[in-house]
């Protein structure tokens, strides 16, 4: 049986886990850390110790700005930014929910927005994110929204990509070709 | 002349439109040739890799294998698609078996990649082809007095492409002293501006954004430039509820590098895209043209 090691290490970006030296150098790197349930270091431990449920449904991926100061710094090359993105995707690939982080489902209206249009159509995505999660919270960066809008940064229509048909069929392709 | 082949990225439409207006302002008369590529798609981003790893790789190849049919150097003016399609394109490459695949998948669609693409930045094709001499040669309006922070932000540097230093890059200031403006020193340059979690923990990252306008602020700074979409979004769009929740004034208008090089091959602030730009950058501009003429 394929340990959760495996698991990981087969993702792309979670193939050098193992070179980690628990130096702490991602956690002290790290401009979120003090969001997350485990900074970055101790999720690594974690990851090394089979603690499955407990990385996965953890909210401290979610938090990964892809900053890669964590990347940059490691002595090791493990690439934690790379690693985070590896979680985030086998979390979601398994069905794990993570607790008090809006992260996932504006993710999900994202990569909803690529699927259906070919391109994100920024003002749309972030409607369903809002009206997915918490309409009150939209109040709270109306103006900001509002800014946009006038700005003309916030167009209500969507660009539809051609040949936007090719992304669902070269998706099941894949699909096919992975699961052979 | 220089040929390029013109990845815009998303952004380019809607919350960056001051971005790609600017960048075709300038491209002709900095002997660049951006040629859209047809039919381009999102990179896939940071969430398409968050939610499906395997999967993004083969959103990112459909754009290579578009642009290999091309042929020339892929340009993006996006520092998050310039990652993206670079980690895609090296991964591809490091894993053959993996490349195999993702063609299986491609041949649908009637596509190839075979992974010969060079993916660039804009910043890099500014200074490493146009070059800030030639550049500078070009400038109507010197940018005097005018204090910039230059911000890199962290997908231009990093994880490293080897454009520019991973936490002190320079480049971006010599493009801004280039047009004669002043670089102010900025040691948070390639600091994180919150990236997209501010639609979904906007609470949690305005105090990144603080840490930004506090160090360039008490660096002199008047404005900021950066090439990022998302840096000059954050920047500009939520500059209002930093004030609002940390009870600060700042006012700094947030230029897209392109703009300001606009400014100063002296281009007016429509062809720019500044009317784009939520704290107005015109305080800042007209300071400049009173100073030219001595008033």
């Amino acid at each position: 049986m394929n340990t959760f090691i495996d698991e990981v290490k087969a993702t792309p970006g979670g193939e050098n886990v193992l070179a980690c030296i628990q130096c702490g150098m991602c956690s002290g790197s790290c401009p979120m850390a003090n969001q997350m349930e485990y900074a970055p270091r101790q999720l690594i431990a974690m990851i090394r110790a089979d603690l499955k449920d407990e990385v996965l449904s953890s909210n401290s991926m979610w938090y990964c700005l892809s900053c890669y100061l964590c990347t940059a710094r490691c002595p090791k090359g493990v690439k934690p930014t790379d690693l985070a993105h590896a979680l985030e995707s086998l979390a979601t690939q398994q069905g794990y929910r993570t607790r008090g982080n809006n992260n996932p489902e504006m993710y999900r209206a994202f990569v909803g927005s690529i699927k259906s249009n070919g391109r994100v159509h920024e003002f749309g995505m972030m409607m369903k994110y809002y009206l997915s999660t918490n309409p009150f919270a939209a109040l709270k960066v109306a103006a900001v929204g509002l800014q946009m809008f006038i700005h003309s940064r916030l167009p209500l229509k969507a660009t539809k990509v051609k040949n936007r048909g090719d992304i669902p069929a070269i998706i099941k392709k894949f699909k096919e070709v992975r699961s052979k | 002349m220089k040929y390029y082949t013109y990845f815009p990225g998303c952004s380019s439409e809607s919350t960056a439109l001051g971005m790609s207006i600017s960048l075709e302002a300038i491209a002709g008369p900095l002997d660049m040739k951006l040629a859209e590529m047809e039919d381009w798609t999102c990179c896939g981003s940071t969430p398409y890799g968050s939610l499906d790893e395997m999967e993004s790789l083969v959103i990112a190849a459909r754009n290579l294998a578009l642009a290999e049919k091309i042929g020339l150097d892929m340009v993006t003016p996006c520092s998050s698609c310039y990652v993206t399609l670079n980690k895609a394109n090296h991964h591809l490459k490091e894993h053959p078996q993996l490349m195999a695949q993702v063609n299986e998948a491609l041949a649908v669609a009637k596509m190839q990649y075979k992974g010969s693409v060079k993916v660039r930045h804009i910043v890099d094709v500014l200074y490493t082809d146009i070059k800030p001499e030639s550049i500078a040669a070009k400038v109507k309006q010197k940018l005097a007095g005018l204090k910039v922070a230059a911000y890199s932000g962290c997908q231009l540097v990093r994880p490293d492409y080897g454009f520019d230093h991973v936490e002190f890059p320079d480049k971006l200031d010599e493009l801004v002293r280039c047009l004669g403006a002043e670089a102010v020193n900025f040691p948070l340059k390639s600091r994180c501006c919150g990236s997209s979690l501010s639609i979904s923990e906007t609470d949690k990252v305005l105090g990144l954004m603080e840490k930004l306008f506090a160090n360039a602020a008490e660096n002199g700074a008047q404005c900021f430039t950066t090439p990022c979409p998302l840096c000059q979004t954050n920047l500009d769009a939520y500059q209002s509820l930093v004030n609002a929740k940390f009870g600060t004034h700042y006012n700094l208008p947030v230029f897209f590098i392109s703009q300001l090089i606009g400014v100063a091959l002296g281009m007016d602030e429509k062809s720019l895209g500044l009317d784009k730009n939520i704290v107005s950058p015109r305080p800042v501009l007209r300071q400049l043209s009173e100073v030219k003429s001595g008033t």
